[in-house]
């Protein structure tokens, strides 16, 4: 501990909504330690969203200070964030977000390609594909793989740039329970192996039982247990 | 993201869209087929309309009466004084030789029962050597044919085949001009077609028997047109000074304007020139609208494509896609489609423009349209930058697309 990957310090976000401003994040202070694995847990309205494109460098905060793995992210311009975005996050959603014309190899390297790496890269891809234990799919297009190897796709996708974290949006949410625990035993062990830090977005509790912590948000707070 | 990965990428999805993209580029390729088929079968036109006025010579002058860009009043008709006049070689030393030429039309039979229309025109002997023309068989008309007014006639191979179903053997024949019998006296080699209609269907008698039985005009020795060949090309600025001075003074005006115009073949060609010139601007313009039709047509399917992959345009973003990417991606994919739709359609033009040819020759006026390389270069780019630019608004969209919206769009 000691070694915080996520401060963030009074983050706000306010949407207008017509003449209303509604505050989405009402000033939201936490810090997560590197190697952790957090659940970010709450219901529908709450602000886990908001709360997961401000950490993941997809939107900014109205006010605040968010510093990502020593980076101060909060006062950057869009092609910065993408630059972030690249370099020190991995997304895993919900539904996947494959491109299904290209192979899964394909997939896991794109984002290196936007990393501007060129020499490598498959090997890289390939050996991301080999954690998740996909190394015989390779060259199999989404649409020929199930969902559980689709979001395995995706997860080594997550991983092959080596992010400083990775953010599951409700990752087990389209699956079955059997493979959701697959999927969740996934993470967990690249948490362990690689000490990859965590962030889930969940509304399942046997999925955030899991973790080394769980946030509860309501209201766009962060709510003590 | 380096190009040839983003072609790479581009094709994938050009690919997974088959139908759409090859409706897509059918714009192209018809438009960038028109321009390519047009700007050649222009080309094509425009240089045999020069290379037959070349053919007629460097150093010939062509006189005739009235003014193409004055009003006169009364302008006097060409004599064959007048031609007489400018042959004279104390007066007009840089004129080689003087053909005076009247034209006109006349009913044309044959013994076999054969009936036609066909042009006639009334010829001195100097009229064949200053028109390179050979005769196969039998003889030009001579001077003194001329003097006597003798009822002769060198007709071309066309007319020949026409008549008597045969070229050869047909001197000594006797064909009618309006009811009046010609003896054939000689055929002319064949010039092949001109663009001025085919110069081996043409009837030649003497221009007194023209004058006097066969053309009627206001008096006897009056002609249509009188070819003056100068000594040389160089000499045909001061041949036309001197033809000028002659005709001034024979028509009584040393002052005014002059009631006859000399062209030269200059003078033509760069008419001709300029006309088909146009001409093939304003048909390629034409087709250049189907180009523009179908750059739209790009346009409209990339903001299709943009809106169907607003996820995968989110996704790109959250992986780390800058702006730039983005844009270079949909760009590319615009450019693309409209570069091989050029390219398509430059083949497209290119077979157009052989069937249009083979079509001319099949119909008697051999032509051979020219697709030179700048007209395929110019079409290639044009296409590419069709591409380019109507790509530019969809690709801009694309790019500038929230990425916490995108992936949120359904």
């Amino acid at each position: 501990m000691g070694d915080p990957v996520i401060v963030a310090r009074n983050l706000t976000k306010i949407y207008k909504m017509g003449d209303q401003e509604v505050c989405a994040l009402c000033g939201v202070t936490l810090q997560i330690e590197r190697g952790e694995v957090v659940a970010i847990m709450g219901p529908s309205g709450s602000g886990k969203s908001t709360m997961m494109n401000i950490l993941g460098c997809l939107d900014l905060p109205t006010s605040g200070e968010y510093s990502l793995d020593g980076e101060e992210v909060s006062e950057l311009k869009d092609d910065q964030l993408a630059d972030i975005r690249n370099r020190k996050v991995g997304f895993v959603f919900q539904s996947f977000n494959l491109l299904n014309r290209t192979t899964a190899l394909a997939n896991v390297e794109l984002p290196l390609r936007y990393a501007g790496i060129t020499t490598g890269k498959r090997q890289q891809a390939l050996d991301a594909l080999e954690a998740v234990g996909l190394k015989e799919r390779v060259m199999h297009r989404p649409t020929e793989l199930s969902g559980g190897q689709q979001q395995r796709v995706a997860i080594a996708r997550a991983l092959v740039n080596n992010p400083a974290i990775i953010m599951a949006d409700e990752p087990t949410g389209n699956l079955d329970s059997k493979v959701g625990k697959e999927i969740m035993a996934l993470l967990l062990e690249l948490n362990r192996t690689k000490g990859t830090t965590l962030i889930i977005i969940t509304h399942d509790p046997t999925v955030a039982a899991q973790t080394h912590r769980i946030i509860h948000l309501r209201d766009g707070l962060i709510e003590d247990v | 993201m380096n190009i040839a990965q983003s072609i790479i990428e581009a094709l994938e999805s050009l690919n997974a869209n088959r139908l759409r993209s090859g409706l897509t580029m059918l714009g192209i390729i018809i438009g960038v087929g028109a321009v390519i088929a047009m700007l050649s079968v222009g080309q094509g036109a425009q240089s045999s309309i020069t290379g037959a006025i070349s053919g007629i010579g460097t150093n010939l002058l062509f006189v005739t009466s009235g003014n193409r860009t004055q009003d006169v009043r009364n302008p006097r008709p060409l004599t064959m004084e007048d031609a007489q006049a400018m042959a004279d070689p104390l007066v007009s030393p840089d004129v080689e030789a003087v053909a005076p030429n009247i034209q006109g039309s006349a009913e044309v039979s044959v013994a076999n029962g054969k009936q036609t229309t066909n042009s006639i025109t009334g010829v001195t002997p100097n009229f064949f050597a200053m028109q390179n023309y050979t005769v196969t068989e039998g003889a030009f008309i001579t001077q003194d044919q001329v003097f006597g007014q003798a009822s002769v006639v060198v007709i071309g191979p066309g007319i020949a085949d026409k008549l008597f179903g045969r070229h050869d053997g047909v001197v000594g024949e006797t064909i009618r001009l309006n009811g009046q019998p010609f003896r054939v006296i000689g055929i002319t080699a064949s010039k092949g077609g001109g663009s001025f209609g085919s110069q081996d269907s043409n009837i030649y008698v003497p221009i007194s028997t023209a004058q006097a039985r066969l053309i009627h005009r206001a008096s006897v020795n009056e002609v249509d047109l009188i070819y003056v060949q100068a000594i040389s090309a160089e000499a045909v600025t001061p041949a036309t000074d001197e033809v000028t001075q002659v005709l001034r003074q024979r028509h009584h005006t040393p002052i005014g304007i002059d009631d006859f115009t000399i062209f030269s073949q200059k003078d033509i060609l760069s008419i001709a020139t300029t006309v088909t010139g146009v001409f093939t601007i304003f048909i390629g313009g034409i087709a250049g609208i189907s180009l523009l039709v179908g750059g739209i047509g790009i346009m409209n399917i990339m903001l299709v494509s943009v809106t169907e992959r607003t996820r995968e345009i989110g996704l790109r973003k959250a992986l780390g896609a800058r702006k730039r990417d983005i844009l270079v991606q949909f760009l590319t994919e615009s450019s693309l489609l409209s570069l091989f739709g050029g390219v398509i359609g430059i083949g497209l033009g290119w077979a157009l423009a052989v069937l249009v040819g083979r079509i001319a020759t099949a119909s008697g006026n051999p032509f051979s349209p020219t697709v030179n390389l700048s007209s395929i270069l110019l079409a290639t780019l044009f296409s590419a930058a069709v591409g380019l630019f109507f790509g530019i608004y969809p690709a801009n969209r694309a790019a500038g697309l929230e990425p916490v919206e995108a992936l949120r769009y359904e």
